[in-house]
């Protein structure tokens, strides 16, 4: 098991400098930071004097030992727009918006999808499950953008329930909530049905139905708890579906999150932020995916990571 | 395994849609009423004819522009269909081809690839696509390209784990006794025994693929206009939301009907033809 571990947080670290050198390079490709920084009508000396400034002038592996080096320190440059600040401070101010923004949504989801998922597959063929499916179905075949217009257009301009954007008071969260939840109710429900329809047919199961226990007993406590397996696993890839969505969702709801910066500093070519926003999300993703492996041997003895 | 009736009308209602939606695509031009990228200001922002103010002559209204969506529309599925199948064909040869190759020769070629995978798998899709799709700018080509860097990976994954499993076969042994090139093997012996598998995550994704490239031209680094695209088309109604809901409504219903039905068929595939491979939940 620790070997295990080791072994991932070396495989980790060796893709993190490989997203570095990815990160580095497009940042450099998506547009000429002098020229975007100068105004307008200004002189061959200054561009020279800023290109030296941003060490522009330096060789590209030159330009990526400085740039890994500092981040190492955490310094990640400086933000190439508004008041120049540190655009590791820019990522991590927005990180507990989209934070509170997916733990909710997550939570919603899980509360929502796990009981419908157990009762659809308990009650299977019946009008619930069903119900559940096409649920589900849809779920799955609408885009969080879609979901996002439509939520807007139906409970902020024809009930007049909720505000179309902003972020702080409780009932700004209602659609942003919504929106992502759908596709992961949607996910969270379809995994746990198909997982409890394999466990219900199971030896221990039966076994537990022959010692007499409750049918209550038997479906949310034995049944359950090895369904959730799937489920558990499916959460790193989730997380990565969350950033998607993040981006979609925040952008329309003017959510001030990490997905919001990272389409802005997409679009103002600000390298420095961008930079920072991706290494910070597959720097997550990393460690999210690592955790739920070892979990995973946790809850489930079966699996040994020996090798 | 027999398919139940209720199982049977799904697949075939699917079924009919995907071949209606590729009719269209294919007979676009003879079938919309307008030029999908001419509008009439005249005409503009006129409702769908079953609305009051509506007319005969555009059935599903117009757009900002005066431009008929209904030929929009069906320009629309022109563009989600052919960047689907497009860019699941690169994906998919590629993906497979490297897997195969990971799987069947294992060793350091096995392990750069996987790292590969990794790697393309730890940045999220949609960051990733925003990024390419700036980079290179908004273009039909740049659009299928971004979607198939993206793609690619399931396919690597999924035919490496098959060849890993038909390398140790009889067959494989034999055809190499006889003397076959590794290649040879690869690709007569190995890919048509994962072919089946393929397609039908070739299938799974056509759906994924519609709303990951209409999601990329509703953020405005999709197909560049005027072009006709279901996604920008949402996007370019939602500031009129208030005023003209079916700007956005109309080019929405139809992704998920057209997503709704591709998966409906994926799914029923997956459980006919490799049961393993249960999808996982939408993109």
């Amino acid at each position: 098991m620790q070997r295990y571990i080791v072994k991932r947080l070396l495989q980790g670290t060796l893709i993190l400098f490989l997203v570095s050198i990815i990160v580095f390079l497009l940042g450099r490709q998506i547009g000429d930071p002098v020229a975007l920084l100068l105004p307008e009508y200004s002189t061959e000396e200054d561009r020279i004097r800023l290109t030296e400034q941003l060490g522009l002038d330096k060789s590209l592996p030159e330009q990526y030992a400085i740039f890994i080096w500092n981040a190492l320190q955490g310094d990640l440059g400086n933000s190439i727009r508004g008041a120049r600040e540190p655009a590791l401070d820019l990522v991590l101010e927005r990180v507990p918006a989209s934070l509170m923004l997916a733990s909710i949504a997550v939570f919603i989801s899980l509360l929502i999808g796990i009981p419908l998922g157990v009762l659809a597959a308990v009650k299977r063929g019946s009008l619930l499950d069903t119900t559940a499916r096409v649920l589900a179905l849809l779920g799955q075949a609408t885009p969080v953008f879609l979901l996002a217009i439509m939520g807007m257009y139906i409970f902020s301009v024809q009930l007049g329930w909720f505000p179309t954007s902003g972020y702080g008071r409780p009932e700004q969260f209602v659609l942003p909530v919504l929106t992502m939840s759908c596709f992961m109710v949607a996910a969270f429900l379809r995994l746990t049905r198909a997982s409890m329809l394999e466990v219900v047919d199971s030896e221990y199961i039966k076994l537990a139905r022959i010692k007499g226990l409750s049918e209550r007993n038997v479906i949310w406590k034995h049944a359950l708890r090895n369904s959730l397996i799937p489920v558990l696993t499916f959460m790193g890839t989730i997380f990565g579906r969350m950033i998607s969505g993040a981006v979609i969702v925040e952008t329309i709801f003017a959510w001030p999150g990490i997905g919001r910066l990272a389409y802005d500093a997409v679009m103002q070519r600000n390298y420095p932020v961008l930079q920072a926003v991706v290494l910070f999300i597959a720097t997550s993703f990393l460690v999210i995916n690592l955790l739920v492996d070892i979990l995973y041997a946790f809850i489930d003895p079966r699996i040994r990571y020996s090798q | 395994m027999q398919l139940s009736l209720s199982a049977k009308i799904i697949v075939v209602t699917g079924l009919v849609i995907i071949l209606v939606l590729a009719v269209i695509a294919i007979f676009a031009p003879l079938i919309a009423p307008y030029d999908p990228t001419i509008g009439e200001l005249s005409e503009r922002l006129k409702p769908p004819c079953w609305q009051e103010g509506g007319s005969r002559d555009h059935i599903l209204g117009t757009d900002t522009l005066g431009r008929d969506v209904l030929s929009r529309l069906i320009y629309g599925t022109r563009t989600s269909l052919t960047v689907a199948v497009i860019a699941i064909l690169i994906a998919g040869s590629i993906g497979s081809l490297l897997g195969i190759t990971a799987g069947y020769l294992g060793g350091w070629v096995d392990t750069v690839i996987m790292r590969l995978t990794d790697l393309a798998f730890s940045f999220p899709t949609i960051l990733l696509a925003l990024v390419l799709a700036f980079v290179l700018g908004p273009s039909f080509f740049n659009i299928i390209l971004v979607i198939s860097l993206v793609l690619w990976v399931e396919y690597a994954r999924m035919a490496r784990g098959e060849a890993l499993k038909i390398r140790g076969m009889d067959y494989v042994a034999l055809a190499q006794v006889a003397g076959c090139s590794k290649i040879r093997i690869m690709l007569r012996h190995i890919l048509p025994n994962v072919a089946s598998s393929l397609i039908v995550l070739a299938t799974l994704q056509v759906g994924m693929v519609i709303v990951l490239e209409s999601s990329l031209s509703f953020l405005g680094v999709g197909v560049p206009p005027p072009d006709p695209d279901w996604g920008s088309m949402v996007a370019g109604g939602r500031s009129y939301i208030f005023s003209a809901w079916w700007l956005s409504a109309v080019p929405g219903v139809a992704i998920v009907i057209t997503v709704l039905s591709f998966n409906l068929l994926g799914d029923t595939l997956t459980e006919y033809i490799n049961p393993s491979l249960r999808r996982q939940g939408g993109w």
